[in-house]
């Protein structure tokens, strides 16, 4: 995991996105760990211990070309302000109490690691 | 099993008492009796912030508000005979396990027994002394809940479809989520006022709750509680 942060880190310092090369992306993945893994599933693939009940299944953040359609600010909203904000499932509640902007940035930095994807 | 013992507690006090320290009050006994039992899983004194990595280690729910959250009724039954409240344990990705189905908790990873089972007299005890601790008041003295009828099935609905409380939280055993506390049993557990408050803000309560604040109007807030109570008067 740790090559996959240099490549993503090294990734955001070729392709100049200031917002995620500042992020930390190690920090993220604690965050995703308390928030996002009881439905996202602890390795990212959407089936976290919450999911089997769940009417809408959540994202599989493991999924590239999915992730890659995505910009940060879309991904930054809809942690922030929930899934209806970029309209998806109201499933996808906002974490704006939980988490400061730094912190949910932090979180965008760990899913483009996750999913393998770029910042953009 | 570690055997928690008044008579050592109240050995103790008696030793304080010789030296003529402090007057002879029973309130004292209990009370040293929860710091003496309690304290190694419960914080029962605010002291420092949470972080997210502590909060994701607690053993047990903070205490130090026990008498704003629980109703003493039900801390004295439970005492007596500990039954599991949150199925995932205190944090669910401690108990959990990635398997090819899916993530599930592991079973055999959770506390087992759940709690400490108490005798009736310090159960009772206990819970007159954690009902004396009142910290954040302030915040119950905001709250106004008055009871509305509910029909059962609107807010089923509003509970799982509208505020999707049941990604995480089970209003009955067997639906529902399993990283949040149970809630078929939340208000036979927990003060009305308590429930309002905690539900507009969480964070107020616990500032690293993983619950988040939905930012629901004071009707909406009520409605999610009518709903709750409905469950325990089945």
């Amino acid at each position: 995991m740790k090559t996959s942060i240099l490549a993503l880190t090294l990734l955001a310092a070729t392709t100049g996105s200031p917002a995620l090369l500042a992020a930390d992306a190690e920090n993220g993945r604690t965050l995703y760990r308390g928030y996002c893994a009881q439905c996202h599933g602890l390795e990212g693939d959407g089936f976290g211990v919450n999911a089997p009940d769940m009417e809408v299944a959540p994202k599989d953040h493991t999924e590239t070309a999915e992730m890659q359609a995505r910009s940060d600010a879309d991904l930054f909203k809809a942690i922030k302000q929930g899934g209806k904000a970029v309209d998806k499932s109201v499933l996808m509640p906002n974490w704006d109490a939980n988490m400061s902007d730094d912190e949910i940035r932090d979180l965008v930095a760990y899913l483009r690691v996750l999913s393998n994807t770029g910042a953009k | 099993m570690i055997i928690f013992n008044k008579s050592i507690s109240l050995s103790l006090l008696a030793g304080t008492l010789m030296f003529g320290l402090a007057p002879a009050y029973v309130a004292a006994a209990e009370a040293q009796f929860v710091l003496n039992n309690c304290a190694s899983c419960h914080v029962l004194t605010q002291t420092e912030k949470d972080t997210l990595q502590s909060y994701m280690s607690r053993k047990g729910p903070d205490l130090y508000y026990a008498g704003n959250k629980y109703r003493e009724a039900w801390m004295v039954k439970w005492l007596q005979n500990p039954q599991r409240i949150r199925p995932g344990g205190m944090f669910f990705g401690n108990h959990t396990e990635v398997t090819d189905e899916g993530d599930v908790i592991k079973e055999g990873s959770l506390p087992d027994p759940v709690h400490v089972k108490l005798s009736k007299e310090d159960a009772q005890d206990s819970a007159a002394y954690l009902m004396t601790l009142t910290a954040k008041s302030d915040l119950l003295a905001e709250e106004n809940y008055t009871p509305k009828k509910i029909s059962k099935r609107m807010g089923a609905m509003n509970f799982s479809k509208f505020k999707g409380c049941s990604s995480c939280h089970r209003d009955r055993p067997d639906y529902g989520g399993v990283s949040g506390p149970e809630l078929y049993t939340a208000a036979e557990r927990l003060q009305e006022n308590f429930m309002t408050s905690y539900i507009r803000n969480p964070q107020v309560w616990e500032s690293k709750s993983l619950m988040p604040n939905r930012h629901l109007p004071d009707k909406e807030v009520s409605k999610l509680v009518d709903y709750l109570k409905l469950l325990e008067e089945k």
